[in-house]
């Protein structure tokens, strides 16, 4: 009995397709890729009754079964391939009550493929506010097939629609509309040349755009004996088609569907005139953009700090609590810390997405690509770049994965390709330090030069990523529709389900898809800088030691205990005169001494801690492209964090601070410290302007991040986007750097 | 009067004449965007373009250079508001 029955959704974007998905499989659903293409692919199993299980495939909304787009070919390739292991034994088509007419167009094309077709008139709850009535019984007549009311928002018909479709077998699968009549002896020579073949699948082999199926394409194609049309005579004919469609469901609604005009209309008009109004539309606009970007940017940073606290807790545990050894560091700095830098970006990916979902849900989101079009079309990017790119100034990961609302795939590519350059919040700290490093504190015309730099950084990556996609545009060589057309829905309240599914799939998605090799990455990333070649990694602890022995500690450290010393000191003796502590002149000394020794300790493990990264794969390599970046006026120890902070820009900052064998995080000591190195190249103070200059160029345009990486390579399908982003990203960031330092050194 | 999409004003509508067989993609044709059918000009963006429209029921936005290809009857007169 346990015989899984195919079905296929199929339906007009917005018309609560996904709703109706949701429903019928709950959780039990799986998102993935068709193979070797970027079309999200849906399925779920859902239970019916007797005992009978579907398997249900969501497949991408289309308008018709005349393919102008890759999402588009998936749905038709589907129906039309017998071969399949998902080719659908029965076809469910989801409608919209109040845009049947345009819904059935559809309906009857695949009725006409001879597949069982059920209808669901969704939204059935709307039928009463806007006066429609529709004659099921005799429409399912008219129609030749069964027919579910549906209203995913009020949960009815769901059930009906599941009795339904364990009944398959029972429904006609007779056509609906003979298109042959169009153009009788063309198909009739179609038919004597495959007498085998049904006619209405041959014609929309024949007539698609998209190239699938290929051997049956060569088929019709190597077929001369029947007479072949041009291209603009296929056109004509399926125009003829569609007229035909239109008018055998015109002359069905007249006798099953009625609007009473009377009824209200007025709220999509209202708001559509507030919405796209030439100066609140863009003031509404900018105020959702701001509160997303303060949602991913400050909402996001309380549950993101307890995770970042949580993890170094549970690394501190494993290190404390196991035997020390290989196995331990593995686990505590490899792979804790690599799942950390991946749970790390759920706050902000759940932030997103939840305001992705809401704007899709509601219809908002097609209003903005309306009043972003004109704007965004000269970069060759599309008024649903907007948000990726706005919300790239929090993260480049959530923005890379909220482009799946683009449809066109070169306006996708480029806004994916573009984004890395905006300022996101990672390369903050790198900013910051550097910045109150090398530009001094000075005022112009009110303005701090320090924040105008800092505004400058942000303006230049806006700048890079317009810049570039223009760029892109001109040369990536991408066939896809040059018109657009776009629907504007009715605005619907958000279903919170569908936004608790978007949010948790979305989640999931990163977690399970670029995780792997986020987590891959930092294993390599915690091995290379936690190993060496030499004696001199292994042996750091006997050779620091005996370093201090005979040198004592490094100036850095001995100036820095001196000083805690001297202001512990008085703290003390201050403490005593208020009658704090009462304690005698020996117990005083114990006590400096004691402190002495603590502070001595923690420096010689950080002296350590710095021996042994510049002993390590990663300080061989950050010496290795000495040469490379000494042109940029960096030495091999920025070398080391360049390499390191790969995995996430931020990491800049904290093995500068190991190098340098800074022990606190308090940046004011790093700063310190970072002020006080000379280049021993130069004989210069390391972090001067030139030189902090490059640095912060290279930051803006550099490709460091190997999340971004991986998430690119999740949604592009391929390697090949991800590797020329970061080669390209890469030279053009060493390049401006590179010119940077050679005219301010 | 004959007209084109993009040459009406807000509220304005008009009927879709015949129109040669390339013209436009099979998908608006798809959307109603049919020889005999209504076309009321709902909305136009900042900078003229896209149009927003309504034809035979569907809710959609067009960019001005296909509108202008569009060419219709124009029903009737409201008064620009």
């Amino acid at each position: 009995m346990s015989k899984q029955i195919n079905v296929a959704l199929i339906g007009n974007p917005n018309t609560g397709k996904t709703s109706v998905f949701n429903q019928l499989t709950g959780l039990n659903q799986k998102v993935g890729n068709y193979p070797g293409i970027t079309v999200e692919k849906k399925e779920g199993i859902c239970k019916l009754p007797r005992g009978v299980k579907a398997h249900i495939i969501d497949l991408p909304g289309t308008y018709s079964l005349n393919t102008t787009s890759l999402d588009e070919s998936v749905a038709v390739e589907l129906l039309l391939n017998k071969n399949d292991k998902d080719h659908p034994d029965l076809a469910i088509v989801i409608s919209d009550v109040e845009n049947l007419k345009r819904n059935l167009l559809l309906f009857t094309q695949i009725k006409d493929l001879k597949i069982p077709t059920i209808l669901v008139i969704n939204m059935a709850d709307r039928m009463a506010r806007k006066g429609i009535s529709v004659d099921i019984e005799l429409l399912e007549k008219k129609l030749d097939t069964k027919i579910a009311l549906v209203s995913t928002r009020k949960k009815i018909g769901i059930e009906r629609l599941k009795e339904l479709i364990a009944d398959y077998k029972n429904l006609s699968i007779a056509p609906n509309v003979d298109t042959t009549v169009i153009a009788p002896e063309y198909f009739k020579s179609l038919q004597e040349t495959f007498p085998k073949e049904d006619l209405y699948k041959l014609w929309l082999v024949i007539t698609q755009d998209v190239n699938f199926m290929p051997l049956e394409k060569n088929l019709v194609k190597d077929a001369s004996s029947f007479n072949t049309k041009s291209k603009s005579e296929l056109k004509r004919l399926q125009q003829k088609e569609t007229i035909k469609r239109y008018q055998f469901i015109n002359s069905i609604l007249k006798e099953t569907y009625k609007v009473d005009i009377n009824a209200a209309k007025g709220i999509k008009a209202t708001l559509d005139k507030i919405l796209t109004h030439k100066i609140f539309g863009y003031l509404i606009f900018l105020v959702i953009l701001m509160t997303i970007f303060q949602a991913i940017y400050d909402w996001s940073s309380i549950p993101m700090d307890f995770i970042d606290e949580s993890f170094a807790a549970a690394s501190e545990w494993v290190k404390t609590s196991l035997p020390p050894g290989m196995l331990t560091d593995l686990i505590a700095e490899g792979i804790l810390s690599g799942i950390g830098g991946i749970v790390i970006f759920i706050p902000q990916i759940a932030f997103l997405f939840l305001f992705i979902s809401l704007l899709e849900e509601s219809g908002y989101m097609s209003r903005v690509v309306f009043l972003m079009d004109r704007v965004m079309r000269p970069f060759g990017l599309s008024g649903k770049s907007v948000v990726p790119l706005i919300s790239g100034t929090a993260c480049a990961i959530p923005a890379v994965m909220a482009t799946r609302t683009i449809e066109n795939w070169k306006e996708r590519l480029i806004t994916i390709l573009v984004t890395p350059f905006t300022t996101c919040s990672a390369r903050l700290p790198v900013y910051l330090i550097i910045i109150a490093l090398v530009i001094p504190e000075g005022r112009f015309l009110g303005l701090g030069y320090q924040a105008m730099t800092l505004m400058l950084l942000y303006l230049i990556g806006f700048g890079a990523a317009i810049i570039s996609a223009m760029l892109l545009n001109k040369v990536l060589k991408i066939k896809s529709r040059t018109f657009f057309v776009m629907e504007m829905p009715n605005y619907k309240l958000p279903l919170l389900k569908n936004v608790i599914y978007t949010v948790w799939e979305k989640t999931k998605s990163f977690v399970f898809g670029a995780g792997k090799i986020i987590l891959a990455i930092s294993i390599i990333l915690w091995f290379l800088g936690s190993n060496g070649f030499t004696d001199k990694y292994e042996n750091a602890e006997s050779i620091i030691e005996k370093r201090i022995q005979d040198e004592g500690l490094s100036a850095f450290n001995q100036e820095n205990i001196a000083n805690d010393i001297a202001v512990y000191e008085i703290a003390l003796n201050d403490s005593i005169a208020k009658n704090v502590y009462k304690i005698g002149p020996e117990q005083v000394t114990d006590s400096i001494k004691s402190y002495q020794k603590e502070l001595f300790e923690k420096a010689k493990h950080q002296e350590i801690a710095s021996f042994k990264l510049e002993n390590s794969y990663i300080g061989n390599m950050g010496k290795a492209i000495e040469p490379m970046v000494k042109p940029l006026g960096y030495d091999w120890k920025i070398g080391i964090a360049l390499i390191t902070s790969f995995a996430a820009r931020e990491v800049f900052v904290s093995t500068l601070a190991t190098i340098y064998s800074v022990g606190s995080d308090e940046e004011d000591t790093i700063k310190n410290r970072m002020s006080a190195e000379m280049n021993a190249n130069t004989n210069k103070p390391l972090f001067n302007l030139a030189s902090g200059i490059s640095l912060l160029l290279f930051y803006a345009f550099a490709m460091q991040c190997m999340s971004t990486l991986a998430i690119v390579k999740r949604e592009t399908n391929s390697w090949k986007w991800p590797l020329a982003q970061l080669v390209f990203m890469t030279l053009f960031a060493y390049i401006v750097a590179l010119i940077a330092y050679q005219i301010l050194k | 009067m004959r007209t084109s999409i993009a040459h009406l004003k807000r509220g304005q509508k008009g009927v879709i004449r015949e129109f040669p067989d390339d013209l436009l993609p099979i998908k608006l044709l798809e959307l109603g965007c049919l020889p005999g059918n209504e076309v009321e000009l709902v909305q136009v963006a900042p900078f003229k373009d896209p149009l927003y429209i309504n034809v035979n029921g569907s809710h959609i936005a067009i960019r001005r250079s296909m509108a202008l290809k569009i060419e219709l009857d124009l029903i009737e007169d409201i008064p620009s508001i």
